[in-house]
């Protein structure tokens, strides 16, 4: 890497962006870029780039091709992955074999191994470069998409892919009023859940009075099965902080807070990393070249607090204090991070400002929908097959996100509801994957759009322990402040448990909705406010399941243990003893080439059978042996 | 001063004010139980709801936080504000369902059934212990600690705090429970109150070094005299 | 090794001084003493908040509100289960319970000889990858029930 040393003036850094520009459209050497964020390591992806640079090196190559090790490029399901440019060849699910192969088939003869081309699940057809393939086709990366081109440790890296150039337009170009007009027209909403105008969070802080503001990005992506965030911070972390140069220039602020949660060591080493090579170029600090801006950035790490992602728990935890929510007015943008004005806002925010500024608020506004503008990233994870970040236009379906990019629901399952929105969110059920996604369209589904976690769900999903799963993750993320939010997510998870335990009674549900009313009214933060939103969509969209558990004491969905026993279906068993071998309490009897037996005083329903039943030879089924409530409803 | 309109008579509130202080000035009565004139209020009870603005954008807030602001609208007795109250009580009932200050509470806002648990934990976690013990009497011997439903009250470690000096502060404020005596020369972390109170076994026992509480009641060092 | 392990007095000075006695660097003065010792001993929560002037109990709040930080001894290894959505999605709780029959410990214990702690974490974002339990730093991707004995016997050396 070439020494990084201080940018003078503007003309400078211009230069520098050109020639490192230049450089890179001017490449005529193959590249390869291989994904190496926190989910390609640990799935081997350093040993992999170990393996390719020892068999470029064995091949006499090391001269000839340019290796250039990147964050997450969001198909996930294929990591570790490389593409080799300028054929844009896609290799997926590698190990360091298959790269020796690589290099001997692929650049050195020039042939195509089919192998490890990515196969659509459901056509079953194989893409050769990353543009066949259905996983990229609907997406419009245009956040994440510079995560394939940038070494993310490496600022002259980003320069060479236009990064600072909107910087210095903002810098040289616009007056700071005309910075926040622009984020204003573009429509840009907080991509951190709430939806927030940006344009206008940014005017309030600016017009609040006083010298001293801050401004902050919120990474403390607390939401389960959401990583977004982590992926650009990660993978392109000049990108948020570029953003926040702009935000920073617009607003009036001289200093600055990046919060990035305790459990994303890789993205804190990363934006670690990057404000250091800033400071060292200069671009940091006092007079930024040569001119009156003056900005620091400061890294502050979460300590694992989800409530913490809630704008003054979040000030709260920078002060040192314990992450608990205030009431607000006055909010952040008035008295904030000591009692200054405080622009708090997303990664995600945060980095789609440079492609405004650069390409204008016409063009953001040009993608979307008329309330929802831009684009948005969610993390498809869960039942599905291509798992991964996928950064869509508004507006998009449901049903394109789940079938089109995310190829279907594996192992041929039914596809039963996608929870969006985390904790504060909700269940969509079939009937809504026409829906197309947006702020206010997700909201009136009884979900909202939260940061962007999508978890798809299959038939053997039950909502019944969903509903449970997201109780429990609240009562235990609550400040505990407010005895709504507190004793109202403890009492609701305790009426679900009896739920799923068979110990539902009539009245249960009703008795759920009236709590669930009361939290939402009585808290004071987003946290509590929200809390009841999983139960609620999963009572609106659901209710026949928890209405067989409370009277039927059945789990249709087969997960809740006190209600279903493993059974062994004699008509697929083989006697192949794979069950027997894996039940760690010797419950399974049956001797080779013999249907098996579950011995049920022995089981302890931990699932292990049916996870190593090749045959689908195990099934959950309803215990008839739990007493049936008198009031039993058929 | 400040505008607003409560219940649909106009108020002035000084800057500065919050809607329950303005209300309390005006002479009208809005429940509180974790909220104390010299401490610094709270929110944690929700007893204090009201509901701000109008149709579709109205919500609950708590008014011994909420600011008094210019043209406010705000209704104190509304039907979602008299559900949200009733369940709060029901909520703290379960978890001190011998306090009588809740029970007093419960039979005046017509709380009539209990429909869970019951865990009786004696503390619905007011906070006004905590705020007597840092802002009235400068002791900092008691905090919350964890959170969610796992938040409690105590003193560094559980055990007797080096900062407590023994002023029955905590006691006295306490809305809800009584801090049960544990006996004489009882090594709990709370438990003080007697050196405020006035046990009059103390004239003939002093030299025990009792720590009774509410005399009489536990006994025991009288009848280990005997 | 007791949750009273003395502690390094210049130690836990020279951290409270790399964040320069800042009461608002509370958090990651935490976090450095925690990477020394593997957890919080009384000791140094005592000594900080002698440095910082900040009452003891404001510091044992902040110290038990936030999951990163154990006032208990760790174990040699520490074995984290995720329980995120997309975790949970794939089996998680099941993977939990496993690890819970062989290491013979509940979630949030540590073992008598100290050898092993077992945790949960709400969300590690590396749901792709899930159900996903970490040892030591070590990510595991795509776990199974049947895993976790090789998993651990990884370890056990």
């Amino acid at each position: 890497m070439k020494r990084l040393r201080k940018f003078k003036n503007v003309e400078d850094l211009r230069k520098t962006i050109q020639q490192q520009e230049a450089t890179r459209q001017q490449e005529t050497k193959k590249v390869i870029t291989v994904s190496s964020g926190t989910c390609g390591q640990a799935r081997g992806s350093q040993k992999v780039i170990e393996a390719l640079k020892k068999a470029l090196k064995a091949e006499g190559l090391k001269d000839q091709v340019i290796v250039r090790i990147t964050g997450c490029h969001g198909f996930c399901e294929a990591e570790p992955n490389l593409i080799i440019y300028p054929d844009r060849i896609f290799y997926q699910k590698l190990t360091p074999e298959d790269v020796r192969t690589i290099v001997q088939e692929t650049i050195k003869d020039g042939r195509v191994v089919e192998k490890y081309l990515y196969r659509d699940p459901r056509t079953k057809e194989r893409a050769w470069y990353e543009n066949e393939i259905q996983f990229y086709q609907k997406q419009k990366r245009i956040v994440l998409g510079d995560n394939i081109f940038v070494d993310p440790t490496s600022l002259l890296d980003y320069l060479a892919i236009g990064g600072f150039k909107p910087f210095l337009k903002a810098l040289t170009e616009f007056h700071p009023e005309e910075i926040i007009q622009t984020v204003k027209k573009s429509g840009l909403r907080g991509r951190g859940g709430a939806g927030f105008p940006t344009g206008v969070k940014w005017e309030a802080t600016r017009r609040s009075p006083g010298d001293i503001k801050y401004i902050i990005c919120n990474g403390d992506e607390g939401d389960p099965g959401a990583y977004m965030d982590r992926s650009v911070l990660e993978g392109n972390p000049f990108r948020v902080l570029e953003g926040m140069m702009i935000g920073a220039l617009a607003i009036g602020a001289r200093e600055g807070f990046i919060y990035v949660r305790d459990e994303y060591p890789l993205a804190v080493r990363h934006v670690t990393l990057a404000v250091d090579q800033l400071y060292r170029a200069g671009l940091l600090g006092k007079n930024i070249l040569g001119t009156e801006f003056s900005f620091d950035l400061h890294i502050s790490k979460g300590a694992g607090a989800f409530v913490c992602g809630e704008e003054t728990a979040l000030i709260a935890s920078i002060e040192g204090r314990v992450g608990e929510p205030r009431q607000r007015p006055p909010f952040p943008a008035q008295k904030g991070l000591w009692k200054k004005p405080t622009c708090i806002n997303n990664v995600e925010t945060w980095a789609n400002i440079p492609l405004i500024i650069q390409n204008g608020a016409e063009w953001f506004s040009s993608i979307g929908t008329a309330g929802s503008k831009g684009t948005k990233i969610f993390s498809l994870v869960g039942k599905i097959n291509n798992t991964g970040l996928v950064e869509v236009p508004m507006g998009i379906t449901l049903r394109e996100i789940i079938y089109d990019i995310g190829g279907g629901i594996p192992d041929g399952k039914a596809f039963k509801a996608v929870q969006t929105g985390g904790p504060s969110g909700g269940c969509l059920p079939a009937s809504l994957l026409d829906l197309p996604i947006d702020y206010e369209s997700l909201t009136a589904a009884g979900s909202i759009m939260g940061s962007g976690g999508m978890i798809v769900m299959d038939e053997k999903t039950c909502m019944v322990d969903v509903a449970m799963y997201f109780l429990n993750f609240l009562r235990d993320e609550s400040c505990g402040k407010c005895i709504s939010c507190r004793e109202g997510t403890q009492r609701m998870w305790e009426i679900v448990k009896d739920i799923s335990e068979g110990k539902g009674k009539p009245g249960d549900l009703e008795l759920l909705e009236e709590l669930a009313l009361a939290t939402k009214d009585a808290s004071m933060c987003g946290l509590g406010q929200t809390a009841a939103n999983p139960v609620l969509s999963t009572l609106r969209y659901f209710r026949e399941e928890f209405e067989a558990h409370i009277y039927e004491k059945r789990c249709p969905a087969g997960v809740c243990k006190s209600l279903i026993r493993y059974v062994v279906i004699p008509e697929k068993c083989t006697g192949c003893e794979a069950c027997k071998r894996a039940c760690p309490t010797q419950a399974i009897q049956g001797t080779r080439k013999d249907v098996h037996l579950i011995l049920y005083d022995k089981c302890i329903k931990c699932g292990a059978c049916l996870e190593a039943c090749r045959f689908e030879a195990i099934e959950a089924q309803r215990d008839e042996a739990i007493i049936i409530d008198k009031e039993v409803r058929l | 001063m400040i505008t607003m309109k409560i219940n649909g008579v106009e108020v002035k509130a000084e800057e500065g004010w919050t809607i329950l202080e303005t209300a309390q000035f005006y002479g009208l009565e809005i429940p509180t139980l974790c909220h104390h004139e010299g401490l610094s209020p709270y929110g944690a009870c929700r007893l204090c709801l009201v509901e701000i603005g109008e149709g579709a954008k109205a919500k609950l807030v708590s008014s011994c936080t909420y600011p008094a602001e210019e043209g406010l609208i705000v209704h104190t007795d509304t039907r979602r504000v008299i559900q949200a109250r009733r369940m709060m009580i029901e909520l703290m009932l379960s978890v001190a369902p011998y306090s009588k200050v809740i029970q007093d509470l419960a039979s005046k806002f017509g709380v009539t059934r209990m429909r869970f648990t019951i865990r009786n934990e004696e503390c619905i976690l007011c906070g006004l212990c905590i705020r007597m013990c840092a802002e009235q009497m400068d002791g900092k011997a008691i905090g919350f600690q964890n959170r969610g439903y796992q938040r409690k009250i105590s003193t560094p470690f559980d055990i007797r705090s080096e900062e407590c000096r023994l002023c029955g502060g905590c006691i006295y404020i306490c809305p809800a429970c009584q801090l049960r005596c544990q006996g004489p020369q009882a090594e709990t972390a709370l438990c003080n109150a007697c050196l405020t109170m006035d046990p009059t076994c103390l004239d003939y026992y002093d030299e025990l070094q009792c720590w009774m509480y509410d005399a009489g009641r536990c006994g025991t060092c009288v009848r280990e005299k005997k | 090794m007791s949750a009273n392990q003395t502690v390094n007095l210049e130690k836990i000075q020279e951290i409270v001084e790399r964040y320069g006695y800042d009461k608002s660097k509370l958090i990651s003065i935490l976090q450095d003493i925690q990477a020394v010792y593997h957890y919080l001993p009384a000791q140094a929560l005592k000594l900080v908040a002698g440095y910082l002037k900040i009452p003891l109990i404001d510091i044992i709040s902040v110290a038990t509100f936030y999951r990163a930080f154990s006032l208990k001894p760790r174990g040699e290894h520490v074995a984290t289960v995720c329980m995120g959505t997309a975790c949970h999605v794939r089996g998680a709780p099941r993977i939990l319970e496993e690890f819970e029959r062989q290491l013979n410990l509940k979630k949030g214990e540590t073992s008598e000889d100290g050898k092993w702690s077992l945790e949960t974490v709400a969300c590690l974002g590396c749901c792709a990858i899930g159900p996903v339990v970490v040892v030591d730093g070590d990510y595991h991707a795509h776990t199974t029930i049947r895993k976790v004995s090789n998993i651990l016997h990884k370890y056990q050396k």
